[in-house]
């Protein structure tokens, strides 16, 4: 109860925040000169909460690109509207009715968790505003016919067999223990893992994510006992730390992979450097190094830290959306289309999207990163097969 | 269903529940109390429990300058220990007594009907949470390994580790220290006193706000204990730990008798091994599923919990 409490009313505050924003929009309207000028995008993701890293390293691209657009465009700048969902599916309607409301955002960046895109994806493509996630991964989003959905990541169709992939030609694992959070995202990638592994999966087990278990004595046990090389976690960095801090209490030293999810300083914080040492990290993103031009250089001068994980293809996403507004857009219809047709180069990959609104497959790019010395440092590129 | 597993680990499984159990119980040990005197379930109690495990970690970090890639090892992890245990208890009864004097006691002043102390546990315990989410932006906190978790000595074939016999001890005597203490000490007949009766109480002469303020500080010490001994357990601290712990103890307090010292313990212990015992038969995710079920059968038959006696009821 407390924690629903304590949702509704950080929901009342973003609502107040929008509802400001928005009146802040309407005043700066008349002053810029009608109808061409005064667009905003939004980013929607969970910016406080217990996932708040990625998304703050979203929006933070995301108030990049923005940045470099309005300082080449001071006279008809974009605002952005950062719609902090707290990750949380229950919120996701309310926030993707307050961006619809707002006539003047013509796109959203996100939004960045499968759940939360389940819950407000219907509302977006009913109102035909082009959302492009950064981060959502569940390869069922795509086949929804939202025709308002695009993403520039892969989807765990192909993060969840590289994984699999890395687990059985790299670590050479045969006995391997599956755990995940029964999350969207972290059971997916489960699923997906189970299948490219097979008979060398000989343990299983479901943990409940979100903050809503610290104890796993019980899951750590059956590892334990199991006499396995390698577990796959599929879920978030916080249940992941805890996992592999206890499992190693327990003495277990089998390496632990897990997705994008876990990748994520605080896995390493909670669970302690010597614990999370050569953990496996599969990500469908590049590392931030690889990316093109000054994107690294840019993002440390403008937020004082590097870029984190995500934090280039949402700024990808929102300079789709701002090379739109900047080719003249003004209805979301038009910038539907725009999205649609979009062929072009981004810091992290290029895109163009397929009928579904993923982006061009031989674009994915996977990689493993490994913890190393308390850092998360790029491994290799995992092969598709 | 894997009934094998379940056989193959049974040991471990029971070892690792009753150290939890033992959390548990401690942490009821505050419910279990306030219920016992004033009747209210003191909802903030969790956010009590929580605010002992992040002064220990504070007092690892700012006081011995530890973090979680700190190896620590026989006098110092001892000292950590120690003064943690003071820091914590000291912090949570401090907060406990708070909560009571600004939450409670000006209600208990107006005759508030009992939905309003509801709310207001609810509303202390909501803005104490979010406190620490702010202070520690949401995110996990580690610590140093204080205690190892290395098996110290096989029982029956099971391992058990240092850390497992200090928490299970630790619990066990702060228990013993608080059931002597409210069965034989001036105090403790006065908490019984106004326990069974506050008005006849007051009549004799025992000042009541003062035992009440009593009661709400002992289960902050409690707690307090506990918050430390979570942290060896469990290594990671998160702002919203308290809301679970909260639950499962509060269900550990019913589960034994709400109002009974001993059976927030029995209840505690059961919860405990009766959670690890379902998370290895059926899975993890059903965990939860198991001890609310066992809770509610439970109480169908013995609707006072297992000990069914109250706090007010303890023999003179």
């Amino acid at each position: 109860m407390r924690q629903r409490l304590a949702r509704v009313l950080g929901g009342v505050a973003v609502l107040a925040l929008v509802a400001s924003t928005a009146a802040c929009g309407g005043g700066s309207d008349d002053t810029a000169g009608g109808d061409s000028c005064g667009f905003k995008i939004a980013f929607f993701g969970a910016l406080t909460g217990s996932s708040a890293a990625l998304g703050i390293n979203e929006n933070n691209g995301v108030k990049l690109a923005v940045e470099q657009y309005n300082k080449e465009h001071a006279d008809c700048p974009v605002e952005l509207v950062s719609l902090d969902s707290q990750g949380s599916p229950d919120q996701a309607p309310q926030l993707a009715q307050k961006a619809i409301d707002d006539e003047k955002i013509l796109g959203v960046v996100g939004p960045a968790f499968s759940g939360e895109s389940e819950a407000a994806n219907p509302l977006f493509a009913e109102a035909g505003l082009v959302h492009i996630t950064a981060s959502a991964t569940r390869p069922s989003l795509a086949e929804q016919g939202w025709k308002t959905f695009f993403r520039v990541v892969g989807n765990d169709l192909s993060q969840g067999p590289a994984a699999g992939i890395y687990i059985r030609d790299v670590l050479k694992a045969e006995r391997v223990f599956v755990i995940d959070d029964q999350s969207a995202y972290g059971a997916g990638l489960a699923d997906e893992v189970k299948k490219v592994l097979g008979s060398r999966v000989v343990g299983t087990d479901k943990v409940q994510g979100e903050g809503k278990q610290a104890d796993f004595s019980a899951t750590v046990t059956k590892v334990k006992n199991a006499n396995v090389q390698a577990i796959f976690f599929g879920g978030y960095y916080q249940e992941a730390g805890l996992l592999r801090k206890q499992l190693t209490a327990a003495g277990v030293n089998a390496v632990m992979v897990g997705g994008d999810g876990v990748n994520d300083p605080a896995f390493i914080e909670s669970a302690g450097q010597a614990a999370a040492e050569g953990t496996i990290l599969t990500c469908l993103c590049a590392p931030a190094t690889e990316a093109r031009g000054t994107f690294a250089q840019d993002y440390k001068a403008l937020h004082g830290v590097d870029p984190g994980t995500y934090s280039d293809t949402a700024y990808d996403a929102a300079t789709i959306l701002l090379n739109g507004i900047k080719q003249g857009v003004k209805t979301r219809q038009e910038m539907l289309e725009f999205v649609r047709n979009y062929n072009g180069q981004g810091v992290a990959a290029n895109y163009r999207f397929t009928e579904n609104g993923e982006m061009d497959p031989a674009e994915v790019k996977i990689w493993a990163y490994k913890v190393k010395d308390g850092k998360v440092v790029p491994d290799r590129e995992i092969p598709k097969s | 269903m894997d009934i094998n597993g379940l056989f193959s680990n049974f040991g471990e499984l029971t070892t690792t529940g009753l150290t939890q159990g033992a959390i548990y119980a401690l942490v009821a040990l505050g419910y279990t109390l306030v219920y016992g005197v004033l009747r209210l379930i003191n909802f903030a109690h969790s956010e009590v429990f929580i605010t002992g495990a992040f002064f220990a970690v504070w007092t690892w970090q700012f006081l011995w300058g530890l973090n979680q890639d700190s190896t620590v090892s026989g006098l110092v992890a001892v000292g950590c220990l120690v003064s943690a245990m003071v820091v914590a208890a000291l912090a949570s009864a401090t907060i406990a007594s708070v909560v009571e004097m600004v939450a409670y006691r000006p209600l208990r002043k107006r005759h508030a009907p009992p939905l309003a102390f509801l709310i207001t546990a609810i509303g202390a315990s909501i803005v104490i949470s979010e406190a620490y989410a702010i202070l520690t932006r949401r995110r996990p906190t580690g610590m140093p390994t204080l205690v190892s978790t290395d098996p110290l000595i096989h029982i029956g074939g099971v391992p058990i580790s240092a850390a497992d016999l200090l928490i299970v001890a630790s619990a066990l005597i702060m228990m013993i220290i608080l059931d002597i203490f409210i069965n034989r000490s001036r105090i403790g007949r006065g908490i019984r006193a106004v326990a069974q009766d506050a008005n006849t109480a007051a009549l004799m002469g025992i000042n009541k706000d003062r035992i009440i303020l009593l009661v709400f500080l002992t289960g902050g010490l409690m707690a307090g204990i506990a918050g430390v001994l979570f942290n060896v357990r469990i290594g990671v601290l998160t702002y919203s730990v308290g809301f679970l712990m909260g639950i499962k103890a509060f269900t550990a307090a019913v589960l034994g008798g709400i109002g009974n010292l001993r059976g927030a313990l029995l209840g505690g212990l059961l919860l405990g091994v009766t959670e690890n015992y379902a998370s290895g038969l059926f899975g993890t995710q059903w965990k939860d599923f198991t001890a609310f079920a066992v809770l509610v059968v439970l109480l169908m038959f013995r609707p006072t919990g297992l000990l069914g006696e109250s706090l007010g009821r303890v023999r003179a």
